[in-house]
């Protein structure tokens, strides 16, 4: 399998507790990969793991073929994250906001002017440039976001619960937005969420509890004849039980 | 190395234009030196007696004699600020932006640093601009040659914000900071009154400022803005700026857990 994300045996510890109990999961090339799991279940932990906020107490992460830990800045340059709180500066623009982005990405310039005008426009964001983030919604502030971790055209893309306080209509644009750019652009998609309704049928499903991986496929081979939600609530009880 | 410097300038720019738009913190870093220079100056000009010691070369006012002391406290002040918005920062998550970037982390640190000291730099030369028009003027070189001082004492001063930000886990114990930081590094120091006139009132004092950093950085820039040269003070604020940046990359080392926390 050509390899965009790959995990192996991670472990990371908080005093005693092992909030990831060496888990062990690959995400092929231009795949959709959700991460299911409940509050408390070591998603963000995982997510700070792979952008390499904190080091692993043992095991390995493979970003496009990069040894994050070997090789930081390298596979760092290519990731594009979304983190679950905004990380915005609200007194700047969103182009100023993007320019930034792109400048701790090395581009400036028109390469940066162009990178940010076509990330603005697929987001259809490009009337807001000039808006003060302030200003935003919810839902064009997470859209904000993504065209931000989209400007460098990353090869894998991070996305931790990025859906949270957002209406129906956004969620939906926003993970139709994911979903196609596995597709189209063949960026390898991490999707982080406790919500089961963003999680398609074809998509990889990795159900994480505790620290550790339950399920590890495709969602519909999981799921089988229930719903996702039954089948959630049915591994995450057994594992408390 | 042009990924790194595109970097920077951006980390520059960025906290420049967050400058600009909170004029609050403009003012308020002149007004507190201000009310130093005008209100506590004028009180003890009549208890406080200065000699003639090194730099000056002639009996001084009170007001003059402090004044690179308030220039300190700009840079003390901002630094620590800067301390603050990193903590800040780091509880609403724009420091994640910052950190996962593909730039080494020591030089994001040091950009950090980089760009907090242009705003103090800024600051300093408009207090001393207001200093100028209430009659405290300095040789035109000595504005000169304060400058490259004022980015080493504001590099360092920062590292120690730096330092202190990556130790601070809320933003709550800033004002702890505040009380066991700033004050008595600032009080303790030759700032307010010369080394002498410290040793009067207790040997120990005296000595305590004689090692404070912060003291040296004042009296490098006292020296400097009358175009003169403190060797001792140079390599004691430089040694500390080595010090303080060596503790601010161990601090933001990401196999140190205290970051950890912050993600789950």
């Amino acid at each position: 399998m050509n390899e965009g994300l790959k995990v192996e045996s991670l472990l990371h510890s908080y005093g005693n507790k092992n909030a990831l109990d060496g888990i062990s999961f690959t995400v092929a090339k231009g795949a959709f990969c959700a991460l299911l799991g409940p509050n408390g279940a070591g998603k963000s932990t995982l997510f700070a793991l792979l952008t390499r906020l904190f080091t692993p107490s043992s095991g390995r992460v493979h970003i496009d073929g990069v040894d994050l830990f070997q090789k930081p800045n390298l596979a760092l340059s290519k990731i594009g994250v979304v983190f679950q709180q905004p990380t915005l500066d609200k007194d700047l623009t969103v182009r100023q906001n993007l320019l930034y982005a792109a400048a701790l990405h090395g581009l400036s310039g028109k390469a940066a002017s162009r990178a940010i005008e076509g990330a603005l426009e697929r987001l259809d964001m490009q009337h807001r440039a000039h808006e003060t983030v302030r200003a935003l919604n919810g839902g064009h502030l997470r859209r904000t976001e993504i065209a931000r971790a989209l400007i460098h055209q990353p090869q894998v893309l991070l996305l931790d619960e990025p859906t949270v306080g957002l209406d129906a209509e956004t969620r939906r644009m926003i993970t139709d937005h994911a979903h196609k750019i596995t597709s189209e652009q063949g960026i390898t998609v991490l999707w982080a969420t406790h919500l089961v309704d963003e999680v398609l049928p074809d998509d990889q499903l990795v159900i994480l509890h505790q620290g550790k991986i339950l399920k590890d496929g495709i969602c519909k081979d999981i799921t089988g004849e229930q719903s996702l939600s039954a089948r959630f609530a049915e591994l995450t009880e057994s594992q408390v039980a | 190395m042009k990924h790194a410097l595109i970097g920077t300038r951006a980390i520059i720019k960025r906290e420049a234009l967050r400058f600009v738009s909170q004029r609050g913190r403009f003012i308020a870093s002149l007004v507190r030196p201000l009310v130093w220079l005008i209100v506590f100056a004028a009180g003890f000009r009549a208890a406080l007696g200065l000699s003639i010691a090194p730099p000056y070369e002639t009996y001084i006012t009170y007001e003059v004699y402090i004044v690179p002391g308030l220039c300190g406290m700009v840079q003390l002040f901002n630094g620590m600020q800067s301390s603050l918005s990193l903590v800040y920062d780091r509880e609403m998550g724009s420091m994640r932006l910052l950190l996962t970037s593909p730039i080494p982390r020591w030089w994001l640190l040091f950009s950090k640093l980089l760009a907090g000291t242009f705003v103090s730099i800024v600051q300093v030369y408009c207090f001393l601009a207001i200093a100028a028009l209430v009659g405290i003027t300095f040789p035109i070189h000595g504005y000169l040659l304060a400058l490259p001082i004022l980015l080493l004492n504001g590099l360092m001063l920062g590292g120690l914000g730096l330092f202190l930000s990556a130790t601070i886990k809320q933003l709550e114990n800033f004002a702890g900071v505040m009380n066991f930081v700033i004050f008595p590094m600032f009080f303790l120091s030759t700032a307010l009154y010369p080394l002498w006139k410290m040793a009067e009132a207790s040997v120990l004092l005296k000595n305590i400022c004689a090692w404070n950093p912060f003291s040296h950085a004042v009296e490098l820039l006292r020296f400097a803005l009358y175009g003169q040269f403190n060797g001792t003070a140079l390599i004691v604020v430089v040694c500390a700026l080595l010090v303080f940046l060596w503790a601010s990359v161990w601090g933001y080392n990401p196999a140190r857990t205290g970051l950890a926390r912050k993600a789950t």
